[in-house]
């Protein structure tokens, strides 16, 4: 489980957030909300260990992630802003490369299967600049399908998707909590997941 | 799900920046052309004095070496760092300073090595002598590694900087000195006929230094440059 005591952080001169404490348990979804500014991609950022805190503690059952370090890594899963695609290279070979940096080897198999769940059957083998900013974002998406990881981290998911897509999404993340995973997302777009209480934090 | 052992992280890095590398191919010919092209100047700016042009050959060939691998560092990180890829990158469970090292060797072979496989044609511009090409090519092919090394360290500092190009040449070059002046000074102890193990011993003891070094203190500036 996460936990989070009395974090704060601030870019630049300008305090973005203070005295912030949660605990995350397997199971639980939480959306971070809060007005363009208020520190939302910053706070996913900070518990991704790329922003060091002010102030406060990011523990991970019990441990601090920066000396968990890369034992946490492993159990997280982070998609931010960025789609992390190259142009250059296909979806198949994009998933591939991604799932073996993140330690998993995938088999050509498995990563097509993925592919098409995310409804880019067809396309796998283009290059994914000819692919429209939705297919992009499914192709990164994808990699939530052969992750193993615990913990999600996801910086606005459902950016440049369309309405089917996103019911999707709603779906992997209800399959992923039913598994004792844990999910802390932002988005301005309503995303609901059937059957699980959504809790919600609200940044200002 | 099966886990990818460090040595077959290590390869997928280095061959899906060299199948980027191949369907980019401009950066990497950009690369190349501008070395031929810097050292061929000088036997047209200095004139056909032979003399003068074997004297000049090693060091005229280090410093475009030297030029050419600046070039072409400052793409090393900032495609990965603008397409988020480096970003996951750095949450990669088993070892950042492995996939440093990936990139690393990648960039050398697509930035390196040419160089170091074009210097004979070159190195006959100057009317230099088998041995002496030997010699260089041999010198080249210890050296290059170490300015791709090096040059990583400059390159993950200044990630994200405006300007990034000058203040990386500015870091790095110092840096290089050593290995020009062994790499230079190899081949003038061969056409003087001295032995050159000595030179060529050192450049491997600071390949060496460099191949256990570099890619920790690399992983520890991305880190910092990310922030």
């Amino acid at each position: 489980m996460l936990e989070i005591s009395n974090l704060a952080c601030s870019r630049g001169d300008h305090r973005l957030f203070s005295g912030l404490s949660f605990s995350l348990y397997p199971g639980q979804i939480m959306q971070i909300q809060g007005a363009n500014g208020s520190g939302k991609t910053s706070l996913l950022r900070t518990l991704c260990g790329f922003i060091t805190p002010d102030e406060g503690k990011i523990a991970w059952c019990g441990e601090d992630v920066r000396t968990l370090a890369e034992d946490y890594y492993a159990q997280m899963m982070y998609l931010g802003h960025l789609n992390a695609i190259k142009d250059e290279l296909s979806a198949l070979e994009n998933l591939m490369i991604s799932a073996g940096m993140s330690g998993v080897q995938l088999s050509e198999s498995d990563a097509i299967l993925a592919l098409r769940r995310m409804g880019l059957k067809g396309r796998e083998r283009l290059p994914t600049k000819v692919l429209s900013q939705g297919q992009r974002r499914r192709v990164s998406l994808a990699r939530l399908l052969v992750s193993d990881a615990k913990l999600w981290i996801l910086d606005e998911p459902l950016a440049a998707l369309d309405v089917g897509a996103v019911a999707m999404i709603g779906d992997l993340i209800g399959e992923h909590l039913a598994q004792q995973g844990m999910v802390i997302f932002t988005t301005h777009q309503p995303l609901t997941v059937d059957g699980i209480e959504m809790r919600s934090l609200m940044l200002s | 799900m099966k886990k990818l052992s460090l040595f077959a992280l290590l390869v997928l890095v280095v061959r899906r920046d060299l199948v980027l590398a191949m369907r980019r191919r401009a950066d990497v010919l950009t690369t190349l052309f501008f070395f031929v092209m810097v050292v061929s100047l000088f036997p047209l700016g200095v004139g056909p004095e032979m003399d003068m042009l074997r004297k000049m050959a090693p060091g005229v060939l280090w410093v475009a070496a030297l030029l050419a691998s600046m070039l072409s560092l400052g793409r090393l990180f900032s495609a990965d760092y603008l397409d988020g890829t480096l970003e996951q990158m750095l949450l990669a469970p088993q070892s950042l300073s492995v996939l440093v090292l990936g990139k690393m060797a990648s960039h050398w072979m697509v930035s390196g090595l040419p160089l170091v496989l074009m210097t004979p044609v070159l190195g006959l511009q100057f009317d230099m002598t088998v041995e002496g090409i030997g010699v260089l090519m041999l010198g080249l092919l210890l050296g290059t590694p170490i300015l791709s090394m090096v040059g990583a360290i400059g390159a993950a500092l200044t990630l994200g900087l405006r300007g990034g190009g000058v203040l990386l040449s500015l870091l790095v070059l110092p840096l290089c000195i050593p290995v020009l002046i062994f790499g230079t000074g190899a081949v003038q102890a061969v056409t003087s006929g001295l032995n050159v193990s000595a030179h060529l011993s050192l450049m491997g003891a600071l390949l060496v230094l460099a191949l256990a070094f570099t890619p920790w203190v690399t992983a520890q500036a991305l880190r910092i440059s990310m922030e």
